[in-house]
């Protein structure tokens, strides 16, 4: 069973001796409001996702699509802020699957490296994304989260050099292996060349491996669950909630649910 | 004096600014970049073919002349370094020139610009059609509709300029959206970056190819008066024009002086004066000073002039200004007006809003210039020709 306590690694051994894939879906914290930040959350929860990564908003997200783009910017003009998000946060983590956060440097950067990760920390969460901060960048922010017990979790792109594939050996948690040349999004395929990324990290280091960035139905999710060790959804489950309105937290239910399916046949 | 450290170092560090701060898809695409760069740097060839087309196309060495009349005014000597003579008017096209040719010897066949005033836009246009390749600039909606004008230019050159509708609607957005298109297409592309800004190696390229405008201008100082200048005063969007005049005397005494957008005011929130009031951040993939609020949120800038109109600045002039090698100042939208009109009055000349900062930096700060007999050389980094209409509407909307 997955627990409260359960680190992000020992998410993929459970997994993994079920015979599937890990399922992780990606909400917008403060979108549509922070208020409804513990509903999505436990919708998720009880469909069966074994991760969840909460995105903190940030003004300029050069890694994300239109969808992520949007969904941040409301975030903050109804007034999210990092503080609130922790607070969130901690209130939903003692009843909730092992928790990530996916942010952009600055926010961290500004609020203190080492006490930003502290309090995430505090606020019950296993791991950090941080799509800017280029694992060459990171040996800061890499020692702080082992220090904390946490995972920066490195990205692995299809342009990545064996040399970087190789030097994420000493990582912990899992690899987030971005699905395409690209920013994040619903797309109508998944790029083929999902099968060779994994193929080439698999062949370098043994940590798990999760694929994301443009997986957006349970097709999608059944045919990467079945190349890699977690499928990441993000663009589309923030585009049903946002369509959604007072609906949000049962669409949520209902996608993640579909997703949890195609992982689990 | 003594001599300064290098920089940037290996890892593209100016103390502790600079770096690369994107997304992994880009690390190979910028360590490709370095390598091309490093190799171009040292082939005669390259600079063959670069020095050629600054001349004879670009029409470099631009002119540095005493601006007679405004020295009279001021009482000490006024000399102004003429970026706004070269075609396109602004010395955006010293860099552009360069990196099309690195693009070229790469084999990338798309070339992809963010633009905020439109004159890099224009510049990267330019240097496209000259060898027929295809340019996409970004462009912030806002700045599509205050410098149309530039953006029809750009559609005459045969670029496409595609309105960016997200955040602020600027420069900052049209960076973005451009880093976006870069991490998509990555294997085809080369984006060619409009200021000293950006992670490593722009910075560093960038500041390399615009070194020109300093390296003439000490030359031609001391040929016409024997000497060198006291002051060189530069404006500061993201730093590529004051970067390219201040390197060339980093090592002598003169003070270096940046002059910012100071927009309403400083104390009205409404403006892009990054080092004066920002503080230490992430943003466009590299550390420098930034206009952040209490949450690490980038705030919008502010400025009468879209070149300025920046919320980020250069990892080299945040390393400058940390280090004391180089003063950083902010004028207003007003002051910088007032310069305008006295520049074209006294000497025929119709600077960009931009430079226009620089030239009121001078006129505020007469009296101590004027005590230390001061030979002050302004870089005036452009032409106004863009923002007449910028201008009127603004002096029609706010008589005083
Ligand atoms: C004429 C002119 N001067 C100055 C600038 C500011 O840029 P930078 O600081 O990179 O020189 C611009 C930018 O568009 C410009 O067009």
């Amino acid at each position: 069973m997955i627990n409260v306590g359960t680190s992000v690694a020992q998410v993929f051994e459970h997994t993994k001796s079920e015979g599937r894939a890990a399922l992780i879906p990606y909400v917008t914290a403060g979108h549509p409001h922070l208020g409804d930040l513990e509903e999505l959350v436990r919708a998720m929860n009880d469909a069966g996702a074994d991760i969840i990564e909460i995105g903190i908003p940030f003004s300029d997200p050069l890694a994300d699509g239109p969808v992520l783009q949007k969904a941040a910017t409301k975030a903050l003009n109804n007034g999210t802020k990092i503080r609130d998000v922790l607070q969130a946060t901690e209130r939903l983590s003692a009843h909730s699957v092992p928790l990530v956060y996916l942010t952009y440097f600055n926010p961290v950067f500004h609020y203190g490296v080492r006490d930003f990760l502290k309090a995430a920390r505090d606020s019950g969460v296993k791991g950090i994304i941080i799509p800017d901060l280029p694992w060459e960048e990171s040996d800061e922010v890499f020692h702080d989260t082992q220090e904390l017990g946490m995972s920066l979790i490195p990205l692995v792109a299809p342009t990545s050099t064996d040399a970087h594939i190789a030097s994420l050996a000493k990582a912990t948690g899992f690899v987030y292996g971005v699905s395409v040349t690209g920013v994040t999004g619903v797309r109508q395929e998944v790029d083929a060349g999902v099968k060779t990324l994994v193929e080439r990290v698999k062949r370098q280091i043994s940590l798990p491996l999760a694929i994301g960035f443009g997986i957006s139905t349970p097709e999608h999710a059944r045919y990467v669950g079945s190349v890699a060790d977690g499928v990441i959804v993000g663009s589309a489950l923030v585009r049903r909630i946002d369509e959604a309105g007072v609906d949000a937290a049962k669409q949520t239910y209902e996608f993640v649910s579909a997703l949890r399916k195609a992982l689990s046949d | 004096m003594a001599m300064m450290k290098e920089v940037p170092d290996e890892r593209g560090r100016y103390g502790s600014f600079g770096g690369r701060y994107v997304p992994e898809t880009l690390i190979p695409a910028l360590d490709e970049l370095s390598v091309a760069y490093e190799q171009a740097k040292h082939d005669p060839a390259f600079h063959q073919e670069l020095d050629a087309l600054l001349k004879d196309y670009v029409g470099r060495p631009t002119p540095l002349r005493r601006a007679d009349r405004l020295s009279e005014k001021l009482g000490f000597d006024v000399y102004l370094k003429r970026e706004d003579l070269n075609h396109t008017g602004a010395h955006k096209i010293n860099n552009t020139m360069g990196q099309i040719l690195l693009a070229r010897r790469m084999g990338k066949s798309r070339i992809i610009a963010e633009t905020g005033a439109g004159q890099h836009g224009v510049a990267t246009a330019t240097a496209a059609a000259l060898f027929g390749l295809k340019a996409q600039v970004y462009m912030g909606e806002e700045d599509v509709k205050r410098q149309a004008l530039n953006v029809y230019r750009m559609q005459l050159l045969g670029a496409e300029v595609i309105p960016v509708s997200s955040g602020s609607k600027t420069l900052k957005d049209a960076t973005n959206e451009a880093i976006r298109d870069w991490v998509t297409n990555v294997r085809t592309t080369f984006y060619v970056i409009g200021s000293v800004v950006g992670p490593h190696p722009y910075p560093m390229m960038v500041r390399d190819f615009q070194s020109v405008i300093g390296k003439e201008a000490r030359q031609q100082f001391q040929n016409l008066t024997g000497t060198l200048p006291t002051h060189i005063v530069a404006p500061v969007g993201g730093g590529s024009n004051s970067m390219g005049v201040f390197y060339a005397f980093r090592n002598d005494p003169v003070a270096l002086i940046g002059v910012e957008a100071a927009g309403s005011g400083i104390e009205t929130g409404k403006h892009a004066a990054t080092i004066t009031v920002g503080m230490k951040g992430i943003l466009h993939g590299s550390l420098s000073y930034l206009l952040q609020d209490d949450d690490g949120q980038i705030m919008p800038a502010h400025s009468i002039s879209a070149g300025l109109d920046y919320p980020g600045v250069g990892p080299e002039h945040a390393y400058f200004h940390d280090i004391g090698r180089a003063r950083y100042d902010a004028i207003t939208d007003k002051e910088a007006l007032a310069a305008f009109h006295q520049l074209s009055e006294l000497e025929g000349i119709i600077p960009a809003l931009e430079s226009a900062h620089a030239v009121a930096w001078v006129i505020k700060e007469q009296d101590p210039l004027r005590e230390q007999q001061a030979r002050v050389l302004i870089n005036l980094s452009g032409r106004g020709d863009k923002d007449i209409d910028s201008v009127r509407d603004y002096e029609e909307g706010h008589h005083d």
